[in-house]
């Protein structure tokens, strides 16, 4: 499909990149925001991994989270509200070459963007996408999100929210063609980074659900977990997340999970305390709608002339015209 | 043998209930008349429903062909003769009034002898009405016909009565049989031959029993040509055009367009995308366009109300793009398989701000193919979302035009990967004309985060209202450097006169056949169509003061002054027509109809009539 070969393109040195390279603008999140700690996770796996900056996309939609394209010194698409999946969609169909993050919000994902979030895991294509999940609206100050566990209060649930939280793990592990699933907290930046490296091997769609805080408008939201190590599970495998030894010390509620046991994952997804952290689900063997779409041909003007030459013969009439 | 009687434009009608053929039979015949050499024009005539009730008012499904001696550039006026399969669905089209007074109806006539009273009392009683009405009904039995000559009935009709229309218009059977072939090539060798066998009976029977045959000249022209609607002649549009991806969700009438691109897209390496809804086709394109070269999304009227905030992040961080809108009648679901022409200010106006985009109307067959390549072209030059608007008509309607010659230019240049030098910003924009290059991801150097927020040259958001002017200063530009490049739309008829016409979109040949019969008879009326209409192409203005009166024939809304209410202060005018007289400052009067059903010819040569008999009354305020 493309007209041009990346495999063709000769290295003649091999640029190592340092984190610097990958930041961009000074962030603008408050204080003990929890993207924070995502942006660090993902600026150390783009140095580690040496991703090539113009060869690195991160697509967002509308909120908070979705400023993070402009704090990395990559491609960035900062688009509009709930869209952030089309669009990246519509990149890597485009470009198999690019490395694509999505960054999106709990009210762009989940709630504006559903449906897209629903076909996104259908259509499994090479993704990482991180779910900035602070379960309340932050850039419109403070209205509850799909994830606001029941009894928020907000400016648009003064009384507390009526409605039990969404759940985003258990759907997207409730759709056909679910191949990554995993959770991480903002507060063990070591798993979280764990994570979103795994996140960014797999080959699909790989769905990473951060819960951060919210210091302006839900403070305490995580304050229990935080202060009480054991109401946070690991989820431990030599297939998912292996803990250091340092955090295996303060978080000594483990559970071993086998990620390629999607029945389990299900059941570990519906927790919520304690929280479950690590690797869900993970299967590399679902096919990537590209790889099922995109031809491998190279588009020369001459083969598209052929395309289109077979196509106007079906339709011409009195082809001896043709010959005189 | 008969004596044949010349015509030089005739126009026919084959129609069933749905299901039985006749679309066919129709499509057929029109294939055979361009083969021989004519002139067509074909309208499919379309149900709303996919399966409506036999039998009944609404239910006809068929379709209507205009052969010519010349080239039809439209569906013309009333039909001069009709094949019917019922006579419900025969009614319809009396009811609609798209029956010439006295014309040739040729009927099923099995119902006379139906079991059910009823069936057969309302068989009996519309025969009777329509001859008493003086239009000219043979009866014939085709199914009992088709029983004893071939052992089929229902199903083996619709090419009886194609074999008894070759007949009637002198067209070579032998055709017949090669179209027959290819239309089920697909299939059996024994179904080609079951229906080249009704075909020749059909030949035979109107041979021996009709007493009136026509033959219509046909002029072979010089070069071959190819016969195609409007939705398939887009779809090789956006394969020649070099686009890669296409991104829709399925909608009436626009969908058949993404069903043949679907088919064939894949065979030149490109992608047909259904999303999962609208918005999802629109941005799936725009990330596409983003990342490589421009994309296109196709949809009709509500998809293209959905796709709005998307178009608006394309005009906002400068993304090429083609969106495509064949309209149907609307608002809301509307008239989904009728032809309306309501969408203009939606596609000007559509997306919030001020989010200026180029407005392109195809108005034939042919233009449907070249206004993917020029869109294309606009969209990757100017950075530029480009609407091309088509409609119902020009979707199902088939009309030859010559065979395109496949030029190399037509095709996007590769992606553009080359380094960005240092210290380049993404939105350079240049102070004449408000272009700046565009830096595609891959790009070494050219990194920035794009955005829908205002933003500066280096793509940083604007919190400045003042950087936040500049920017749409310069977005607006683009469509003043690319009005420079347009030419001047001809005018048809005399440069100067009484009236001149404005049209744009799928009214074309209707408006240029009324004028030109118009004038045949002396009357000073001139027309001239518009194929861009964002921006307003130069001359419009200095060509419109050369007329003493200016006129727009259009498929959309405006109020009619007779109605009691309705006067200068309130009238609500046409699109074009509001648009010419706000641009130019001319008084620009509107005359048009949604009737779901093309303008015709006759209609407009009524308006001439009226318009040039009448002085004008001085406009009060």
């Amino acid at each position: 499909m493309n007209d041009f070969t990346p495999a063709c393109l000769l290295r003649l040195h091999d640029e190592r990149y340092e984190l610097e390279d990958y930041q961009g603008g000074v962030p603008r999140w408050c204080t003990g925001c929890g993207d924070n700690a995502i942006l660090t996770a993902v600026q150390r796996l783009c140095r580690d991994e040496n991703l090539r900056p113009e060869k690195t996309v991160f697509v967002s939609g509308i909120g908070c989270s979705s400023r993070f394209p402009h704090y990395m010194k990559t491609y960035g698409f900062h688009g509009i509200h709930g869209r952030a999946l089309p669009v990246a969609e519509g990149i890597r169909m485009a470009r198999p070459d690019l490395n694509v993050f999505v960054n999106t919000g709990d009210g762009d994902c989940c709630s504006i963007g559903a449906a897209h979030w629903i076909h996104a895991v259908r259509y499994n294509m090479n993704l990482t996408v991180l779910l900035h999940d602070n379960q309340i609206y932050g850039l419109t100050k403070k209205q509850a999100s799909p994830t606001s566990p029941r009894g928020t209060k907000s400016n648009t649930t003064p009384r507390g929210s009526y409605l039990e939280a969404l759940h985003p793990l258990t759907v997207t592990l409730g759709i056909q063609n679910v191949s990554f699933v995993a959770q991480a907290v903002d507060w063990i930046p070591e798993v979280l980074y764990e994570i979103v490296k795994a996140a960014y091997h797999h080959k699909g769609l790989s769905f990473v659900r951060i819960l951060q805080r919210c210091p302006e408008w839900l403070p305490d939201a995580f304050e229990p977990w935080i202060k009480d190590p054991q109401r946070t599970q690991l989820l431990v495998h030599p297939d998912g997340v292996q803990p250091s030894e340092a955090v295996g010390r303060t978080y000594k509620n483990q559970l071993k999970h086998d990620p390629s046991d999607l029945n389990r994952a299900r059941e570990i997804a519906g927790g919520l305390d304690p929280i479950p952290v690590g690797i869900l689900y993970r299967n590399p063997s679902v096919p990537c709608y590209e790889d099922l779409r995109r031809s491998t041909k190279l588009r020369t003007p001459e083969y598209i002339r052929a395309g289109l030459e077979a196509e106007l013969d079906k339709f011409t009439v009195w082809p001896q015209a043709a010959e005189a | 043998m008969k004596k044949a009687t010349i015509l030089s434009d005739t126009i026919v009608e084959i129609i069933s209930d749905s299901g039985e053929g006749a679309q066919r039979c129709g499509q057929s015949l029109g294939a055979i008349a361009a083969r021989m050499g004519n002139g067509i024009w074909t309208v499919e005539i379309i149900p709303a429903e996919i399966r409506p009730p036999a039998r009944s008012v609404a239910g006809a499904s068929g379709n209507r062909i205009r052969m010519g001696s010349g080239p039809i550039t439209n569906g013309g006026d009333q039909t001069d003769l009709v094949v019917a399969f019922n006579e419900q669905v025969l009614l319809g089209r009396v009811r609609a009034g798209e029956l010439k007074p006295g014309c040739i109806i040729l009927l099923e006539s099995l119902w006379r002898e139906h079991k059910d009273i009823n069936i057969k009392n309302s068989y009996i009683d519309t025969v009777e009405k329509l001859k008493s009405a003086g239009y000219k009904v043979h009866e014939i039995a085709m199914e009992r016909e088709c029983v004893a000559l071939a052992g089929s009935g229902a199903r083996g009709k619709n090419m009886f009565a194609l074999g008894m229309l070759c007949s009637i218009y002198s067209l070579e059977l032998q055709l017949g049989r090669e179209q027959i072939a290819l239309a089920f090539g697909k299939k059996d060798r024994k179904v080609v031959d079951a229906n080249v066998k009704l075909l020749d009976a059909g030949h035979a029977w109107a041979e021996a029993n009709l007493e009136f045959k026509y033959r219509i000249p046909a002029k072979r022209p010089s070069e071959p040509q190819v016969v195609i609607n409007g939705n398939t002649a887009l779809a090789l549009g956006v394969l020649a055009s070099g686009m890669e991806i296409c991104s829709m969700y399925p909608i009436t009438p626009a969908t058949s367009a993404s069903h043949y691109l679907s088919d064939v897209f894949e065979k030149v390496g490109g992608v047909v995308h259904q999303a999962e809804d609208e918005i999802a086709a629109c941005t799936f394109a725009i990330g596409a366009s983003y990342a490589g070269k421009c994309a296109v999304t196709i949809t009709s009227g509500p998809g293209y109300s959905l796709k709005q905030e998307a178009i608006g992040l394309a005009v906002m961080a400068e993304i090429p793009l083609v969106v495509v809108n064949v309209m149907r009648g609307g608002p809301s679901t509307g008239q989904p398989t009728k032809v309306e022409q309501g969408d203009l200010f939606a596609a000007m106006f559509g997306s919030h701000g001020d989010a200026p985009k180029v407005v392109m109307a195809a108005s034939t067959i042919e233009d449907c193919f070249y206004s993917m390549i020029t869109a294309r072209k606009i969209a990757e030059t100017f950075n530029m979302v480009v609407v091309v608007l088509t409609d119902a008509s020009l979707a199902t309607s088939q009309q030859p035009f010559p065979r395109p010659k496949f030029d190399p230019a037509w095709i996007a240049a590769p992606t553009d990967q080359s380094p960005v030098g240092e210290g380049a910003k993404p939105y350079d924009w240049e102070v004449a004309t408000g272009l700046a290059r565009r830096f595609i991801p891959g790009q070494p150097g050219g990194m920035h985060a794009l955005t829908g927020l205002a933003h500066d040259r280096a793509s940083h958001v604007a919190y400045d209202a003042q950087i936040n002017e500049e920017a749409i200063h310069f977005r607006s530009l683009k469509l003043a450097a690319l009005q420079k490049t347009l030419k001047t739309p001809p005018i048809h008829g005399d440069p100067k006169g009484e009236l001149l016409i404005v049209g744009w979109g799928s009214t074309k040949g209707a408006i240029e056949e009324a004028v030109d019969q118009a004038r045949a008879k002396g009357a000073k009326v001139s027309s001239m169509h518009l194929r861009f209409l964002q921006p307003l192409p130069p001359g419009i203005g200095e060509a419109m003061k050369r007329f003493k009166r200016v006129i727009t024939v259009e498929g959309n809304w405006s109020d009619r002054p007779q109605d009691e209410l309705i006067d200068e202060s309130n009238r609500r005018y046409s699109a074009l027509a509001m648009l010419l007289r706000a641009r130019y400052l001319v008084d620009v009067d509107c005359w048009s109809e949604v009737r779901g059903q093309p303008i015709q010819p006759a209609s407009i040569r009524k308006l001439i009539e009226e318009r040039l008999s009448v002085k004008r009354q001085p406009v009060t305020t």
